[in-house]
């Protein structure tokens, strides 16, 4: 099975590294950006094939370490929850 | 003074700040490796030195926080025992949430590397008790991430309970925003935890202890610790 668990800064959280990305895109004359927030995503594979205990675990997984919950934010997503199936 | 200095894969200040403490103490710290589950015997001080512990991966200190030995540093603090967390070892205790709020990339997006003055907001610490309140120490700071931020709650705590210890000012003891060179909340260089005996600092005072550098205003800092163990004793 596979996961996503995304990291965002809160809201109103200083983003320096947004800023700097958001005017190197304005400086590539990139149309329309108005603003950059920047973040992490974990790509992860999961042994087990219960979603619902995998979605729990990542949550806490990403309390423990993925975030700092003082300035982000995390979002956990099963993207494949069925294990690919064997080929005959 | 017995000190401790835990050494991290990418630790690099650690030998800057056991010459400092031999120097001034007069004794040669531990050297503890991150894997070791206790600190030696008797330890009085912790210190968290500076570096790019684990590259800096995830976030600054955050792989450093969940190591072996932290699980120790927290039973020493827990039981009163002094800790101090410079730069990386800031971010580290930070990480580990033995103090509040994190360390993000600086406002200006650099790495800097320069002295800086800082005022000394108290000096009735362990950590502060060379020096006088209100005094204004030069030392070097060398970091990219030192902008301390924590909720607005939790800032005002700070400010209510003396925990700010340090702060960016000019050579005058003013704040500046020129002054605060990470752009930090409130010019915040140095924080307590509650029970004033958890200290992070960003700047690197164990870098200014020898005349022959030009400069011994960080030597206070562990003068202060050791008169404050003579006086325990």
């Amino acid at each position: 099975m596979k996961a996503r668990v995304t990291v965002t800064l809160k809201t109103g959280v200083l983003d320096p590294q947004g800023k700097a990305i958001e005017g190197a895109l304005k400086s590539l004359g990139v149309a329309g950006v108005a603003s950059v927030r920047q973040g992490k995503v974990f790509d992860i594979e999961f042994e087990g094939g219960d979603p619902v205990k995998a979605e729990q675990t990542l949550k806490e997984a990403a309390e423990k370490l993925l975030a700092n919950t003082v300035i982000e934010n995390f979002k956990v997503e099963i993207t494949a929850p069925q294990a690919a199936p064997a080929t005959p | 003074m017995k000190a401790a200095v835990v050494v991290f894969p990418g630790s690099n200040r650690e030998r800057d700040m056991a010459r400092a403490l031999k120097l001034v103490s007069g004794r040669e710290p531990a050297m503890v490796w991150h894997a070791e589950s206790e600190l030696p015997a008797g330890t009085d001080l912790v210190v968290l030195p500076g570096g790019f512990s684990y590259g800096d991966y995830l976030r600054c200190g955050a792989i450093a926080a969940r190591a072996t030995i932290m699980g120790a540093v927290r039973e020493h603090a827990r039981k009163g025992g002094l800790v101090m967390g410079v730069c990386n070892g800031f971010q580290i205790l930070c990480e580990a949430e033995l103090l509040p709020g994190i360390l993000q990339r600086n406002a200006s997006v650099k790495f800097i590397c320069r002295d800086v003055h800082l005022k000394v907001e108290r000096s009735d610490t362990p950590f502060t008790r060379g020096y006088n309140a209100g005094q204004v120490i030069r030392v070097p700071c060398a970091h990219g991430e030192g902008n301390y931020f924590a909720s607005e709650g939790t800032i005002a705590r700070l400010e209510a309970e003396g925990r700010v210890l340090f702060r960016y000012t000019d050579a005058d003891g003013k704040r500046d925003p020129k002054a605060n060179v990470n752009g930090a909340t409130n010019a915040i260089a140095g924080v307590l935890n509650e029970k004033l005996n958890v200290l992070g600092l960003m700047p690197h005072p164990e870098n200014h202890v020898e005349s022959v550098i030009g400069c011994t205003d960080g030597r206070g800092l562990f003068a202060g610790l050791v008169a404050h163990f003579v006086q325990a004793a």
